[in-house]
C-alpha cells in the first residue's frame, strides 16, 4: 500500500526524517519496501502555453510544437498528439533534470532542433499517466513554476507491503494507528462533519434493501445521495489519490476510493436511477448466475469449488427486480455505473463474511482492492464514519444542491463484536522469554485501540476493537505486545539441545553414494521433477500424476524416471559440444497413482498421497562408456555398501513393474534389472535398472546414438540402503596361512550370463574360496560365435592349516566339473 | 700403502706384490663399464691371476721367509679388491645416474584424466547447512514432496479458503476432489507429520524440495529447496528462538554475519517474524545487493502457533516451540555469488563443474 507522508499526519503529527518513520514501520512488522520523495526535482519545469503546432518533414509520429513560456517562444520536438494549441502544459527548458535524474539537453530530430521537452505525469513524478502530455487547467500564467501553479509540495510516499493478517493496517488511519502508538504520539480519528446536507427526504422512501441471505453479508447498509454533480474531484482529493496509485476518475468514484485508503472500508456507488425497482437484493447466486462486472467480463457465480468445506455459495447484488447487478465485496456491475448523467446515488457500505469474499474472489480469480479488504475483515462498525466521511468530502464538488436523504437503509444480521481475551502476563513472558509487568503489557496495547482492565494481578483482560478481527486470541495479543516492545529489544538465548543431534543411517550413506558416484566421474545434476506429457512418452513411459494448473504444459506431469530429465540435460551439453560427460541425480520419483492409496491419504490414515520414492540415476556418456560403465558403476557401489543380495536378471524375466525398476527406453538386450533377494527368498524385489539407453530413445531426444552409447543407471536408494542391518559390518578375521590361486579359463556359450559361472564357482569351492575374479573376457576365431572364454581366479585358503597340493587340485576339480555340468561349459586348455 | 722395505727383490715366483698393485690399479684406471671390471677383476685375482700363480709359488720359498712373502701378497690381494671395490661402486653409481637419465619424465605431459564429478551447489549447500544445525543438536528430518490439503495447510492453521493460502502460488495435483492434493509449497508439512508421529520433545530440520506456481527470475524459480527447522520443548521462547537463529547464523556464514528478527506473518507462527542476516557481501556497510540497507532477508520464523499443535494434539500449555525456515539455494546464491538462479535449469556441465 503506498502512503503519503502528507496523508499520514491527518491522523498524528509525525515530524522528524521520513527514513527513521520507515524504519519504526519496519520494526512493527510494516514492512516499507521503497521510499520514494516526490514533487522533488521540478523547480525547473515551467508553464507553457502552445502556439503553434507543425507538422515535420518525413516524419508521422513526432511534431514540431511552438510555446511560450514567459519569453522568447520555444521550438520543441514532441511525441504525444494528446494536446491543442492554446493548452497548457509543463516544459522541462534544456538544462534542467527531471526526477530520475533525467538531464534534457537540446537534442535534433529529423532535423528540427528540440530545445527542451514537453512532460507526462509519469515523467515528472507526479501520476502513473504516460498517455500523453500533463494537460493543466488554462488559467495560469506561462513560464510560472509548475511547482506553485500545482501547489505541488515535496511529499514521501512509503510503499508498505502490508502482512495478511493485518485488515486494520490497509488504510492511511490504521498505519498512522500503530505508528503513533510506537512512537508514543496521539493518534485521533476526525470525525466527518455533514453539515446540513441531509434532506427532509426519509430514504425509505427513495429506496429499498434487502438481504435473503445475511451469513454472506451480515450488515448492509445503503444511504441515497441527492441531486450530485458529476465532475472532477478536488486537486488534493486526486494527488492523493494519485500518490497512493490510484487513478482520479470522477468525485463520487475518488471519494468512494479515498474513503476506503482513508480508513479501510470499501464502498460502491449505483446511479440510482439505473438500479431496476430502485432498491437492493442481497442473496446468495444461483450456480451459473452471471454478472457483468464493471471491467466488461461475463462473470458466472458458483460454478466451481475452490476448496474443502466450499459450499459456492457467491455473494451477489440484485436490484428489486432479483436481477443480478454486482458482485458483493468483490466488484460491480456495468449496468448501474456512475455517469457524467448520474444524479441519484445509491452509497453500498456492508460488511461482508470474510470467507465468502475469499472463496468468490478465488473462484473468479478476480482481486479488487476491495475484495482485498473484504477477504481479511472490515470494521463492521466502520461503516457508518465511511458513508459520512463520503458525503463529506462529495458535498465540496457535487453541487449546491446536493443533499442525502434522510436516515440510513441498515440491515443488520449476527455481525461479529469485540472480542474479550484473557491475557496471562506470566504466559506473554513465557512465550517471549521477557519480563513485562501487567502496566508494561497495557501500555503497549492501549494505544492501538485495544481496552484493558485489570481485576486482579498478573492477568490482563484486554477488549479487541473490531478493527483487529485477526486478534481472537491470547497469542494473538501476545504479539501484539511484541510487535510494540519491539522485536529486537526481546532477549536472545543460547540454546542447548537436549540431544545428540545427526544423521539417520540413510542419510550418511546417501551422502556416500553421492560421494562414490562423483567419483567415478560425474557431474550432480538438477533436473526437472515436472516434465511436458509428451517427454515421458518419447521413453515410453505412459501415465503419470498431472498437474492440475500447470504453470506451462512443459511441466504439467510429475517424472516417472529420472532418465527423461537426464536426457535433456545430456542434450543440452551435446548440442554445446559437450557430449563427453557423466551426470547423476538424487531425487524423488512419482509412480502412477494408486486411488485407493490417495482415499487412504485424504483420509489421513498414514499413508502418503503417492507412493514416490527417492532414487539415484546416473548418465554416463563419456567416450567410450556404454552398458559395461553402468555395470561397473553398479559393482563399485555394492562394493561401497557391502551388498551382496542384489543381482541383475535379464529384462524379460521380471514381469512387475515397479519404481525405480521400470525399463521403459533402455536397450532392450544391454540392459538388466536389479533384483534385491528379500529375507524369506521367496519375492525377489526389483529396485533398479542398469545398461544402456535404447538408440532409439536416445535420437528422440536429439543425441546422436551412432556417436555415443550411454550407459544408464537407476536404483532406488531407499530399497538399497533401507536395511542396513542386512550389511555385515563384522570384522572378519584373516587366515595366517598362505593361500592358493587357481585360474580357470572356460568357453561358455552367450545365453549363460557370467554372474552364473561365478555363482557357481563360488558355490564349488565352498568356504575355503576367499576371493573370486572374473579377470578376463576373451572372444576368438577359435571358440564359436555365440560363445566367449571367461576367466576367473580363485583364491583358496583355509583358516587353521596350509592347503595341500592334493587338496587345491580337488577343489579344482570339483569347481571344473560344477561349472562344466551346470552350463554346458568347456575348460580352455 | 707402500710396498715394504727391504732390499732383496721377491723370491715368490720372481713377481714383486708391489708391481701387481701398481700394474692393476694402472689397468683399472682405463676402466669404463661393469663387464670390463669384471674381466679384469677375473684377471688379477682369479686362479689364473698372476697374484694366484705367486701364491702358488710360496711353497717354494724358503719356510723363513714364507709367511713374510705370504703376508705381502695378501696385502696385496686386499688393496686390489678394494680399489675394484671402489671402482665397482663407482661405475654402479654413474649407470644408475644414466638409467634414471632415460628414466626422466616430464609430469607436465600428462592427459587430463577424467576426474572426480563435482556434487551439486545446492545439495552441497544442503548438506553443510545439515551439517551446521547436527552440531547444534538437530536430527534431519525428511517428508514427501506430494502432499494433502491438511498437511500443506490446514494443519499449519490454513483452514480452506483461508486468505493467507495466497501467499503461496500451489500447483495443485490430479488427484482426488480437486485442490485436495498438491506439491507442497514449503517444507512445513514434513513438521506436521513430525509432530504427529513422533511428539516432543523435537529438536529437528527438515530439507527438501518445494514447489511454486511462480513465474522464474533471477531470484527465484518454480522448483526450489527449503530447510526448515523445528523445536518444541518445555519452556521453549522467542528468546531462544533469536539466539538459535544468530548461532546458527554466525556460525554457516561466519562470525561478522549476524541476525535480526522483524514483525511478520505466517500463519502457522504467533509471533511470527521476518529473519534477516548483515548482508554478505558489503558486511553490512550497505550496498546495491542490499538496497543500501546493510540486512539481506532469508527467511521466515516464529513461536508455533497453538493452533498447529492443537492440530497435531499437542498440549499448547505445556509445550512451546519455534520454527523458521529459509531457502536453500538462496544460501548458494548468496554464497557463491549466483547471478541468476536460471542457470542451474541447464545443468551445463560448464557450470556443474565450476562450484
Amino acid at each position: 500500500m503506498r502512503v503519503p507522508l502528507s496523508w499520514l499526519v491527518d491522523f498524528a503529527p509525525f515530524t522528524g526524517d521520513p527514513a527513521d518513520l520507515a524504519a519504526a514501520l519496519d520494526d512493527l512488522g510494516l514492512v516499507v519496501e521503497e521510499v520514494q520523495r516526490v514533487g522533488e526535482g521540478l523547480d525547473d519545469v515551467v508553464l507553457a502555453r502552445v502556439l503553434e503546432i507543425g507538422a515535420i518533414a518525413g516524419a508521422d509520429r513526432i511534431r514540431r510544437v511552438t510555446v511560450e513560456a514567459g519569453g522568447e517562444p520555444v521550438e520543441v520536438v514532441c511525441g504525444a498528439w494528446n494536446f491543442h494549441e492554446g493548452d497548457m502544459v509543463p516544459l522541462a527548458p534544456v538544462g534542467s533534470v527531471l526526477p530520475g535524474g533525467f538531464e534534457i539537453s537540446r537534442r535534433k530530430m529529423k532535423g528540427v532542433v528540440s530545445n527542451g521537452m514537453l512532460c507526462s505525469g509519469r515523467e515528472l513524478g507526479l501520476s502513473e499517466d504516460h498517455e500523453g502530455i500533463l494537460v493543466l487547467p488554462g488559467a495560469m500564467a506561462p513560464g510560472a513554476p509548475l511547482t506553485d501553479a500545482l501547489g505541488i509540495t515535496p511529499d514521501t510516499v512509503f510503499d508498505i507491503a502490508v502482512e495478511a493478517n493485518r485488515p486494520d493496517a490497509w488504510c492511511v488511519a490504521g498505519i498512522a494507528r500503530d505508528l503513533a502508538g510506537a512512537l508514543h504520539l496521539p493518534f485521533s480519528l476526525p470525525e466527518p462533519s455533514t453539515p446540513d446536507v441531509e434532506a427532509a427526504t426519509p430514504v425509505a422512501s427513495l429506496a429499498t434493501v434487502e438481504v435473503v441471505d445475511d451469513d454472506l453479508c451480515p450488515r448492509f447498509t445503503a444511504r441515497v445521495l441527492l441531486d450530485v454533480t458529476v465532475t472532477s474531484s478536488p486537486d488534493w482529493i486526486a494527488r492523493r489519490l494519485t500518490l497512493a496509485g490510484m487513478r482520479p476518475i470522477n468525485n463520487v468514484v475518488d471519494a468512494s476510493n479515498y474513503v476506503m485508503l482513508d480508513l479501510g472500508q470499501p464502498t460502491h456507488p449505483y446511479d440510482l436511477d439505473l438500479v431496476g425497482g430502485g432498491g437492493l437484493r442481497v442473496r446468495a447466486a444461483a450456480p451459473g448466475e452471471i454478472v457483468k462486472t464493471l471491467d466488461g467480463v461475463q462473470r458466472p457465480l458458483g460454478e466451481r469449488s475452490v476448496g474443502i468445506g466450499d459450499d459456492r455459495r457467491d455473494c451477489v447484488i440484485c436490484d428489486a427486480r432479483d436481477a443480478p447487478i454486482g458482485i458483493g465485496g468483490v466488484m460491480g456491475g456495468d449496468s448501474s455505473e456512475i455517469s457524467a448523467t448520474t444524479s441519484r446515488v445509491l452509497l453500498e457500505a456492508a460488511y461482508f463474511t470474510p470467507m465468502v469474499i475469499a472463496r468468490t474472489s478465488k473462484r473468479l480469480n478476480l482481486r479488487s482492492e476491495a475484495s482485498a479488504r473484504f477477504e481479511r475483515g472490515c470494521d463492521p462498525e466502520g461503516i457508518d464514519r465511511a458513508a459520512l466521511r463520503l458525503c463529506e468530502l462529495l458535498g465540496a464538488t457535487a453541487g449546491d444542491r446536493f443533499r442525502s436523504a434522510q436516515g440510513v437503509l441498515d440491515v443488520r444480521g449476527t455481525v461479529p463484536g469485540p472480542s474479550r481475551v484473557r491475557v496471562r502476563t506470566a504466559r506473554v513472558n513465557a512465550v517471549l522469554g521477557s519480563d513485562l509487568d501487567d502496566d508494561q503489557v497495557a501500555g503497549y496495547l492501549e494505544p492501538i485501540g485495544f481496552g484493558c482492565e485489570r481485576e486482579r494481578k498478573g492477568v490482563v483482560e484486554v477488549t479487541v476493537p473490531t478493527f483487529r478481527p485477526d486478534t481472537e486470541r491470547e497469542i494473538d495479543v501476545i504479539e501484539e505486545v511484541a510487535r510494540h516492545h519491539g522485536y529486537a529489544r526481546l532477549p536472545r538465548r543460547r540454546l542447548f539441545a537436549p540431544q545428540v543431534g545427526g544423521l539417520t543411517p540413510y542419510q550418511r550413506d546417501r551422502r556416500l553414494a553421492r560421494q562414490v558416484v562423483a567419483g567415478f566421474g560425474a557431474h550432480e545434476a538438477w533436473t526437472p521433477s515436472l516434465l511436458a506429457p509428451d517427454v515421458h512418452l518419447r521413453v515410453g513411459m505412459e501415465g503419470g500424476v498431472r498437474v492440475t494448473n500447470p504453470l506451462t504444459p512443459d511441466e504439467s506431469v510429475l517424472r516417472q524416471s529420472l532418465l527423461p530429465g537426464m536426457l535433456g540435460a545430456l542434450a543440452f551439453n551435446a548440442d554445446r559440444r559437450q557430449g563427453d560427460v557423466r551426470l547423476f541425480e538424487v531425487g524423488h520419483v512419482f509412480p502412477p497413482p494408486d486411488p485407493a492409496r490417495v482415499a487412504r491419504a485424504l483420509a489421513r490414515q498414514g499413508d502418503t498421497v503417492i507412493a514416490e520414492r527417492e532414487v539415484l540415476g546416473v548418465a554416463l556418456a563419456a567416450d567410450g562408456d556404454d552398458a559395461r560403465s553402468a555395470a561397473s558403476l553398479w559393482l563399485v557401489l555394492a562394493d561401497a555398501f557391502g551388498i551382496q543380495d542384489v543381482e541383475m536378471t535379464a529384462l524379460d524375466g521380471l514381469a512387475e513393474p515397479g519404481p525405480g525398476s521400470g525399463a521403459a527406453g533402455l536397450h532392450p538386450t544391454r540392459s538388466a534389472r536389479l533384483v534385491r533377494a528379500d529375507g524369506g527368498g521367496d519375492t525377489a524385489r526389483p529396485i533398479g535398472v542398469v545398461g544402456e539407453v535404447d538408440p532409439d530413445v536416445l535420437d528422440e531426444f536429439g543425441l546422436d546414438a551412432k556417436r555415443r552409447r550411454v550407459g544408464w543407471l537407476e536404483i532406488d536408494l531407499e530399497a538399497l540402503l533401507d536395511d542396513a542391518a542386512r550389511r555385515s559390518s563384522l570384522v572378519r578375521t584373516v587366515s595366517r596361512f598362505p593361500s592358493s590361486d587357481v585360474d580357470l579359463a572356460f568357453v561358455v556359450d552367450d545365453t549363460v550370463p557370467a554372474a552364473a559361472v561365478y555363482r557357481t564357482l563360488r558355490q564349488a569351492g565352498g568356504e575355503l574360496v576367499e576371493s573370486l575374479t572374473l579377470f578376463d573376457v576373451y572372444r576368438s576365431e577359435t571358440t564359436s560365435e555365440s560363445a566367449r572364454s571367461l576367466a576367473y581366479r580363485l583364491r583358496f585358503c583355509a583358516p587353521d592349516r596350509t592347503l595341500t597340493d592334493d587338496e587345491v587340485a580337488q577343489l579344482r576339480a570339483r569347481c571344473i566339473a560344477a561349472v562344466e555340468h551346470a552350463h554346458g561349459a568347456q575348460l580352455r586348455g | 700403502m707402500t710396498p715394504s722395505a727391504g732390499g732383496e727383490g721377491p723370491s715368490s715366483g720372481g713377481v714383486d706384490p708391489d708391481v701387481l698393485v701398481s700394474s692393476a690399479l694402472g689397468q683399472l684406471a682405463t676402466i669404463t663399464t661393469s663387464a670390463a671390471l669384471e674381466e679384469l677383476h677375473t684377471e688379477l685375482l682369479g686362479k689364473r691371476s698372476a697374484l694366484a700363480r705367486a701364491h702358488q709359488g710360496l711353497v717354494a720359498l724358503d719356510p723363513g721367509q714364507r709367511p713374510e712373502a705370504g703376508r705381502r701378497l695378501n696385502e696385496a690381494r686386499r688393496l686390489i679388491e678394494s680399489h675394484l671395490a671402489d671402482k665397482r661402486a663407482e661405475l654402479e653409481q654413474g649407470e644408475r645416474a644414466a638409467r634414471l637419465e632415460a628414466d626422466r619424465l616430464d609430469l607436465t605431459e600428462v592427459v587430463v584424466p577424467r576426474g572426480r564429478g563435482r556434487l551439486h551447489v545446492v545439495q552441497r549447500t544442503r548438506d553443510e547447512l545439515e551439517d551446521v544445525f547436527v552440531g547444534m543438536g538437530f536430527v534431519v528430518a525428511e517428508g514427501p514432496e506430494a502432499e494433502t490439503d491438511w498437511y500443506n495447510f490446514e494443519a499449519l492453521h490454513m483452514p480452506p479458503a483461508h486468505p493467507a493460502r495466497g501467499m503461496w502460488d500451489t500447483l495443485y495435483l490430479d488427484l482426488g476432489e480437486p485442490e485436495t492434493v498438491m506439491l507442497r509449497t514449503h517444507t512445513s508439512p514434513v513438521q506436521v507429520h513430525l509432530m504427529e508421529t513422533q511428539g516432543p520433545p523435537i529438536y529437528a530440520v527438515m530439507p527438501g524440495k518445494c514447489y511454486r506456481r511462480d513465474t522464474p527470475d533471477a531470484r527465484h524459480i518454480p522448483t526450489f529447496h527449503q530447510i526448515e527447522g523445528l523445536v518444541v520443548d518445555r519452556g521453549i521462547s522467542f528468546a531462544d528462538l533469536a539466539g538459535t537463529i544468530e548461532t546458527f547464523t554466525t556460525a554457516y556464514f561466519g562470525p561478522d554475519i549476524h541476525s535480526r528478527l522483524r514483525p511478520s506473518y505466517f500463519p502457522f507462527t504467533e509471533p511470527s517474524a521476518e529473519y534477516e542476516v548483515t548482508c554478505t557481501i558489503c558486511k553490512g556497510t550497505g550496498c546495491r545487493t542490499c538496497s543500501q540497507t546493510g540486512w539481506i532477508e532469508l527467511g521466515g520464523c516464529g513461536m508455533v502457533d497453538p493452533a498447529v499443535f492443537a492440530a497435531v494434539g499437542i498440549d499448547a500449555e505445556e509445550w512451546t516451540g519455534f520454527a523458521f525456515g529459509f531457502g536453500i539455494d538462496r544460501c548458494a546464491q548468496m554464497r557463491h555469488e549466483i547471478p541468476d538462479m536460471r542457470v542451474f535449469f541447464d545443468n551445463d556441465v560448464r557450470v556443474l563443474r565450476q562450484i
